[in-house]
C-alpha cells in the first residue's frame, strides 16, 4: 500500500502491465524524456525505452491509427491524447476502424486499443484544453469509454482497460490528477470496465455522477446529509459506455428520487441517456422529476469565466435538496 | 523501357544578415531607414510584450501563454512585407508580428487571462484569431486564399505554424489544396527546434522541412529565421507570386524557442542549458540592432528613448487591460447561434438563478 495521486496510481497501472504483458506499447507526443506534459509516463521511458515508450510526431490522428494497426498485429497499444480538445483530430480513426472492426469482420479481427486523454475544466487551462466530450465518443457503438474518480480506481480502470478486448476511451480528470491521495494497493488490481459503483448507500436519494465531479458531489452530499438528516446513495458510473444500468436503475427503484451530476454540457450528455434509462426501468418508482445539475449548452468558457458553469457544490447541493422536497 | 530519373529537386538555404550582422549585400532588400527603424521596433515591443507577459503570468494576472521570444524576425518581418489588404493567420507565437497589424496588446492580454472578449473587436480586419489545435490554420489559410482568388482581389495570406505541425495531416491537406488551384498562400514554417519536448530531428526524417513543399510542387526554400531581411524578403517574394497569380510558396524559416513552450512546460526536462545559451548568442534582434548601427541610422541614445517610449505604450496596453472588467457573465450564451433561441434563453435564466443562489449562500 502507497498514498499516490491519480498521476502516480496511472503511472503505476501502465508499469505493472508493461511488465507484465511486453505487447503493451505506449505511444504519444513527449511521453518520453518529457514523461508527458503532466508527467503522467513519469519513469517509464527511462525503464522502458524507445521501443516501448515512443515519441510520436505531432499527429494525433496517426497515434489512433497506428495503435489500431499494432493491435491487428497483436500488440496492445496506449496512446496517449496530449488533451481531450486535440482528440477530435482523431475520431475518424475511432468511428471508421476501431469501433466497427469487430462488426465488421464478425470477430475476425479486432482493435484492443486504449485511448488515454486529460479532460475536462477548473484549472486555467488554455483554449480547447477545458471540454467534457466523454458523450461523443460513447455515441460510437463499439467504443467503451470510461472515466475515473481517485487514484485507486483510476489504477484498476485503466489496468483492466489495457487488457480489455476492445478499443477504451480512458478520460482522465485533469482536475483530479493532483487533488488528492489514496492508499493505492501494490498489487495489480482490476475494476471490471462496464461495471458502475455505489460509493455509499442510502434510502431517500441517489445521486448518479463520474469523474471530476465527484468530489464537489460528494461534498454536496455530505453536507445535506448533515443538516438534514437525509439518507443519500451515491453512484459513480466509473465506465460511461455501455452504461451499467442494473445499478443505478434499482437503486433508484429503491430511492424513489434522482440527481445526474454531469461536467459536460447538458444537450445529449450521459446524464441524458441515464435519465432514459431510469424512465424505462424506474419510472413507477419514482416520487419525483429526476433533476440534472450540468454545464450549459454553451462553448466550453475559457478559464475567466470557467467556474461559473461547471457544476458547484452549492448547485448539486441545491438539485439535491429541490429533489427532495418535492 | 530503361528505368531513368525523370524528375529532380532541390532545396536552397538564404541567409543575408548573419549572426554577427554583416550583410550579404547583393541580397540585401534595400529597404528604406523608415520601413528598417519599424522593423526594429516592431521586433523589440513583440520581445518587450512578451517579457511582461511572462512577469504578469508568474503574478497570476494572466494564465498560461506560449512565449514568442527569439522568434521576433519571422512575424515581424512578415507583417511589415505584407499590406493591409494581405491577410495573417497565425497560431499562437506570432506575437510581435500581431501587435504590428494593429492588435491592441490588451486585448491579447484579456484572452491570456481567459476571457473570449480577446478575441473579438479589434481593428485590423484581416488578421485571424489565435488558432491552438495545430496546422488546423494551413487550411483556413487555403480557403481564405480561395476566396480572394475567386472575388479577384489583390490580397496574399500569409500562414504561420511550427515544425511540430508539418507532421498533422491538415498541413499536408492545405499544401496539396493551395498548390492544385494555385492559391495565393505563402506558408511560413516557424521552425523553432522544438515541439514542446520533440526535437526537430525527431520530428521528421526529412532533411529540411522545406521539402516537403517539393512533394506538392510549391517553390520552397530554407532561410535563417532570425534574419529578419531574409525574412523580409522571401515572405515579400512570395506575396508577389501569389498577386501574380503563380500560387503558393513555402519558407522553412529557422529560428529558435528561447523560452518554454508554455509557461506550463519546463524545458530542462529535454534540452541542455548550454544549447539555449548557444541559440541567445543567435538573437534575431542583436545583430538588427548591429546592422542598425552600421549604417549609421542608430546609436545607445536612440536606443534608450526606443525603450522607454515601448515601456510606456506597454504599461499603457496594461493599464486598459486591467482597467477592464466589465465583462458580462451570461456572455457566453449571447454568440452560441446567429439568433435566440428559446432552451438556449432558458439555460441562461437558469445560469444566473444559479449564480444568484450561489452568492446568497456564499
Amino acid at each position: 500500500m502507497a498514498k499516490l495521486n491519480m498521476v502516480q496510481a496511472l503511472t503505476l497501472a501502465m508499469d505493472q502491465e508493461m511488465e507484465r504483458d511486453p505487447a503493451v506499447v505506449l505511444l504519444g507526443e513527449d511521453i518520453g524524456p518529457d514523461e508527458g506534459v503532466f508527467r503522467v509516463t513519469a519513469g517509464l521511458w527511462q525503464k522502458y525505452g524507445d521501443e516501448r515508450v515512443i515519441d510520436t510526431p505531432l499527429a494525433e490522428s496517426a497515434i489512433v491509427g497506428t495503435s489500431i494497426g499494432m493491435a491487428f498485429a497483436g500488440l496492445r497499444p496506449v496512446g496517449e491524447i496530449q488533451f481531450s480538445g486535440f482528440s477530435m483530430l482523431m475520431v475518424a480513426q475511432l468511428e471508421a476502424y476501431a469501433s466497427r472492426t469487430r462488426s465488421r469482420t464478425f470477430g475476425r479481427w479486432t482493435a484492443p486499443i486504449v485511448i488515454r486523454m486529460p479532460y475536462g475544466g477548473g484549472v486555467r487551462a488554455m483554449e480547447h484544453h477545458s471540454e467534457s466530450r466523454e458523450a461523443t465518443f460513447a455515441h460510437f457503438p463499439g467504443v467503451k469509454v470510461v472515466i475515473p474518480s481517485s487514484p485507486r480506481n483510476a489504477r484498476a480502470l485503466l489496468a483492466a482497460a489495457i487488457r480489455d478486448d476492445d478499443p477504451v476511451v480512458f478520460m482522465e480528470p485533469k482536475r483530479s490528477y493532483r487533488a488528492f491521495k489514496e492508499e493505492v494497493p501494490d498489487e495489480p488490481e482490476l475494476i471490471p470496465i462496464g461495471r458502475a459503483q455505489v460509493v455509499q448507500e442510502g434510502a431517500d436519494l441517489t445521486v448518479i455522477s463520474w469523474g471530476a465531479m465527484m468530489r464537489p458531489t460528494l461534498e454536496a452530499v455530505e453536507m445535506v446529509q448533515l443538516e438534514r438528516g437525509a439518507s443519500i446513495e451515491v453512484i459513480d458510473l466509473l465506465t460511461l459506455a455501455p452504461l451499467d444500468h442494473t445499478t443505478f436503475v434499482e437503486s433508484v427503484k429503491k430511492t424513489g428520487r434522482c440527481v445526474v451530476v454531469q461536467e459536460a454540457p447538458r444537450n445529449l450528455g450521459i446524464a441524458s441517456e441515464v435519465i432514459a434509462l431510469l424512465n424505462e426501468g424506474a419510472f413507477f418508482h419514482l416520487e419525483a422529476p429526476i433533476r440534472r445539475v450540468t454545464n450549459y449548452d454553451v462553448i466550453t468558457p475559457y478559464f475567466g469565466r470557467e467556474l461559473m458553469y461547471i457544476p458547484s457544490v452549492g448547485r448539486i447541493k441545491r438539485g439535491i435538496e429541490e429533489t427532495l422536497d418535492t | 523501357m530503361p528505368q531513368k530519373e525523370i524528375l529532380q529537386f532541390s532545396v536552397s538555404r538564404l541567409e543575408i544578415l548573419d549572426a554577427e550582422g554583416n550583410l550579404d549585400a547583393d541580397l540585401d532588400p534595400r529597404l528604406p531607414d523608415e520601413k528598417l527603424l519599424a522593423l526594429y521596433r516592431g521586433m523589440k515591443v513583440g520581445r518587450a510584450a512578451d517579457a511582461r507577459m511572462l512577469n504578469l503570468q508568474r503574478q497570476g494576472r494572466i494564465g498560461t501563454f506560449a512565449p514568442c521570444t527569439g522568434q521576433e524576425a519571422v512575424s515581424c518581418a512578415a507583417a511589415l512585407a505584407m499590406s493591409e489588404n494581405d491577410w495573417f493567420v497565425g497560431a499562437f507565437r506570432e506575437l510581435g508580428g500581431r501587435l504590428m497589424r494593429n492588435e491592441p496588446f490588451w486585448q491579447y492580454l484579456v484572452y491570456h487571462n481567459g476571457f473570449e472578449e480577446g478575441n473579438a473587436g479589434h481593428e485590423s480586419g484581416r488578421t485571424l484569431p489565435f488558432s491552438v489545435i495545430v496546422a488546423a490554420q494551413t487550411l483556413h489559410a487555403a480557403g481564405v486564399a480561395y476566396a480572394m482568388k475567386y472575388k479577384n482581389e489583390k490580397a496574399a495570406v500569409v500562414v504561420f505554424f511550427g515544425d511540430g505541425a508539418t507532421s498533422e495531416g491538415d498541413f499536408h491537406e492545405a499544401l496539396n489544396f493551395a498548390s492544385v488551384y494555385k492559391l495565393p498562400v505563402v506558408f511560413v514554417c516557424q521552425n523553432n527546434g522544438w515541439a514542446i519536448s520533440i526535437p526537430r530531428e525527431k520530428q521528421t526524417n526529412s532533411r529540411s522541412l522545406a521539402q516537403k513543399a517539393l512533394a506538392y510542387d510549391i517553390p520552397t526554400v530554407q532561410i535563417d529565421g532570425n534574419d529578419a531581411l531574409a525574412v523580409y524578403r522571401e515572405v515579400r517574394r512570395a506575396i508577389e507570386r501569389g498577386y501574380e497569380g503563380q500560387g503558393p510558396s513555402f519558407i522553412e524559416a529557422e529560428t529558435y524557442r528561447l523560452l518554454m513552450h508554455t509557461t506550463a512546460d519546463d524545458p530542462r526536462k529535454y534540452r541542455t542549458d548550454d544549447e539555449v545559451e548557444c541559440a541567445w548568442k543567435n538573437c534575431p534582434l542583436v545583430r538588427f540592432k548591429r546592422y542598425l548601427e552600421d549604417r549609421g541610422i542608430w546609436n545607445d541614445e536612440r536606443e534608450a528613448a526606443l525603450d522607454e517610449s515601448i515601456k510606456q505604450e506597454i504599461d499603457e496596453q496594461v493599464r486598459i487591460f486591467e482597467s477592464r472588467r466589465d465583462f458580462k457573465n451570461d456572455a457566453l450564451f449571447d454568440n452560441v447561434y446567429s439568433t435566440r433561441h428559446a432552451i438556449i434563453e432558458e439555460q441562461r435564466a437558469m445560469f444566473h438563478e444559479n449564480l444568484t443562489l450561489e452568492r446568497h449562500n456564499g
